[in-house]
């Protein structure tokens, strides 16, 4: 049975992370990614908000400077067990091989929100249904499809946000943090690629809590027209001609409207992906949505209260690409601390 | 149309022995509608169903009127479930949606709130010294139609399949609001696309309308309709629901809720003299029909037995289509066979 400093579960942005730096500080580390490729959700991001940056730079960075030597990634392998061995974990994989280390990194990340849940939103069932993540896969080929063809008239394009978040319903009362800027970002590139075109944001609140996304959400509206609704969406049917009419309430004009769209784009929100939910209830440490628990949010946040076990990134909750770096940073600290007293 | 996520959510409908409640508003405006479904169970399916003749109001038309409060609304209740517990039944089955809805409200406030069934408990008994158990299942006789929908398909004389062109007709479901929109897991495949009635139609041959107003209210709305001067609000609602289905050219709309059915077919006469408009093509309207009615001609019931003559959009058109048979001489014959005389016509939608 191999023997390494440190398993790390996840081989997305987090999991990268924290394996380049401590493999730069010499610690044998293993990471296990579930899928194919390594890069978790920075392979399904084009440009990253709120500066544009293209996601597959982050990812190279990342892959360019872990220290080979010191790293082994083995793909296409999720955890089934995990236990405590005389001191060290060890951590059965879904090829049935067993590993040992002295440390866990728990990096297994979220999946976005199941968008067919609302179905009241048509995702699955409409073709002018989309998600952030579809539309993404678009605009990292530079065109827009609309199912429906037209010559004669604007593009509308509508974004929903808190699709899954801060919703009741779907039993997602938190907020995904994420998508308010997301939305804005994707609302820029869709005027840049269809400038003939409407696009309207139908949103609770804008939380542009970052730096940056204030001033980003202004761009949206001076220099790229995109207007934004506040009220939430109550559902989207077919139309006769094959496009979806949205209906909602702005709060602010309070009146219903109805409006016709050519696409919509469900801003999904931020799940703990099944990874994290299988791992946070085998080592029973896991919050009632399935997230990993860390041992305390202000001091010890990537600490789990299984020692040796460490947490980083949106396995625990919803962080930014940036936040979750920092975060990895943090928890290879951690780690490397906590192997020096070893 | 794609399958959807809660399409596979299915509630729990009782396997038998159903105690049958009967609604006031079916009765007197579907007339063949519940002896059809007694039939069905009985005759068709060989299940047990009682009718107890004791039975009497939910007073849910009352209540969401706000002028029955929620206790004497939930004491009358518990008086139906005293009568089912008394003949050795537990399994409750409303034949309006609205009773359905209440039902499900007064259990759900019961379960979160045990001190109110508590005194319901007490009411019941200090008017009427009678004392219930709570049923273990409540289903709507769609629900138990929908469970068996593949067996009355076997024992179907027709289908649901334009006669002349093989194509099958295109149907339009609505479900009452309060079939699932209170509670989505009370209902067969959940709140937004219900597949309740969907589910039979496709069973049956049919395919259905997926409209941009599919989930709109029907325009009953309780006090919309029963305060006169709100009456605007609820024709206006039935308008834009038929104008929203029209384009597509549906051959009949089919509910499960009595207030859908009657005021989807009677605003239809509605609009016609208000506007001159109706929504079919050849200006008869779009026949509405309860589930038992549309199961009732499928299985070859006379359809002046399922009270057809009462609709306001008539269904010989619809019979036609299909190629089911029957007699017009019987249309308005009265049960000794005398010739009644037949209702006054309206101006603008034809009969
Ligand atoms: S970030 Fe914005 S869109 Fe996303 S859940 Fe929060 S408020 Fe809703």
């Amino acid at each position: 049975m191999e023997k390494f400093d440190i398993i790390i579960i996840g081989g997305g942005p987090a999991g990268l992370n924290a394996a380049m730096r401590l493999s730069n500080m010499n610690y044998k580390t293993l990471v296990l990614e579930k899928e194919k490729v390594i890069g978790g959700k920075l392979n399904q991001w084009d440009k990253l908000f709120p500066d544009f940056t293209p996601a597959i730079d982050v990812l190279k960075y990342l892959t360019e400077n872990i220290k080979q030597e010191n790293t082994q990634i083995s793909t296409s392998t999720s955890v089934t067990k995990i236990d405590k061995s005389d001191n060290l974990w060890k951590v059965t994989d879904s090829n049935n091989n067993e590993y040992l280390a002295d440390a866990v990194l728990i990096t297994t990340g979220f999946d976005v929100f199941d968008a067919r849940r609302k179905e009241e939103y048509g995702y699955g069932i409409y073709p002018c249904v989309i998600t952030s993540v579809d539309l993404e896969k678009m605009l990292e080929t530079g065109t827009i499809n609309f199912p429906i063809e037209t010559s004669d008239r604007r593009r509308r394009i509508a974004f929903i946000q808190c699709v899954g978040s801060r919703d009741e319903k779907s039993g997602n009362h938190f907020c995904s943090r994420n998508c308010c800027i997301c939305a804005v970002k994707q609302a820029i590139e869709v005027k840049e690629v269809v400038p003939d075109s409407d696009v309207y944001c139908f949103y609770m609140d804008l939380r542009m809590f970052g730096q940056h996304y204030e001033e980003l959400y202004r761009r949206s509206q001076q220099e790229f027209n995109v207007n934004f609704v506040r009220g939430r969406v109550s559902e989207i049917a077919p139309t006769f001609d094959n496009r979806v009419v949205l209906k909602a309430e702005d709060t602010l004009l309070s009146r219903p409207v109805k409006m016709t769209f050519d696409l919509v784009v469900l801003m999904v929100g931020m799940n703990p992906s099944e990874g994290t939910k299988t791992l946070s209830s085998l080592l029973d440490i896991n919050d009632e949505y399935g997230y990993v628990v860390s041992q305390d949010e202000h001091v010890a946040d990537n600490l789990t209260n299984k020692a040796g076990v460490f947490v980083a990134g949106t396995c625990k909750r919803q962080l930014t690409v940036p936040e979750t770096m920092k975060d990895a940073d943090s928890a290879a600290i951690e780690i490397a601390n906590f192997l020096n007293r070893r | 149309m794609n399958r959807h996520h809660w399409i596979e959510y299915q509630k729990a409908v009782a396997p038998d022995h159903y105690f049958f409640g009967r609604s006031c508003i079916r009765q007197t405006f579907f007339t063949g509608s519940e002896t059809a479904f007694i039939d069905i169970v009985e005759k068709e399916l060989g299940l047990d169903i009682c009718d107890d003749a004791r039975q009497h109001t939910c007073t849910g038309i009352g209540y969401h009127s706000d002028i029955i409060p929620f206790l004497t609304t939930s004491t009358v209740i518990a008086r139906l479930f005293a009568l089912m517990t008394e003949k050795g039944y537990k399994n409750y089955v409303p034949s309006c949606i609205t009773t359905f809805g209440l039902m499900s409200e007064i259990l759900e406030t019961w379960e979160h709130f045990p001190e109110t069934l508590a005194q319901t408990r007490e009411a019941l008994y200090k008017a009427t010294k009678r004392e219930f158990e709570v049923p273990e299942n409540i289903s709507h006789p769609c629900d138990i139609i929908y469970k068996y929908r593949n067996e009355l398909k076997q024992k179907m004389k027709y289908q649901l399949v334009d006669k002349n062109t093989g194509e099958p007709l295109k149907v339009v479901d609505h479900i009452g609001c309060h079939y699932a929109k209170i509670f989505p897991t009370k209902g067969i495949g959940g709140a937004e696309f219900p597949e309740v009635l969907s589910g039979m139609v496709e069973s049956w041959g049919g395919s259905i309308v997926d409209y941009a107003e599919r989930r709109q209210c029907c325009g009953f709305g309780f006090r919309n309709y029963l305060v006169q001067a709100d009456r605007g609000y609820s024709v206006s609602n039935t308008y834009k629901k038929l104008e929203s289905m029209a384009p597509y050219e549906p051959d009949l709309i089919v509910c499960n809720c009595p207030g859908c059915t009657m005021f989807i077919d009677k605003w239809q006469y509605t609009i016609a003299e208000m506007e001159g408009k109706t929504f079919d093509k050849y200006g008869y309207g779009i026949p509405v029909l309860t589930y038992e009615e549309l199961a009732g001609l499928l299985l070859g019931y006379d359809p002046w037995k399922l009270g057809f003559q009462i609709h306001q959009v008539q269904i010989e058109p619809l019979l036609d289509k299909i190629g089911i048979k029957y007699n017009p001489e019987e249309k308005f014959a009265s049960a000794s066979g005398k010739q009644l005389i037949p209702p006054e016509k309206p101006v603008n939608l034809k009969v």
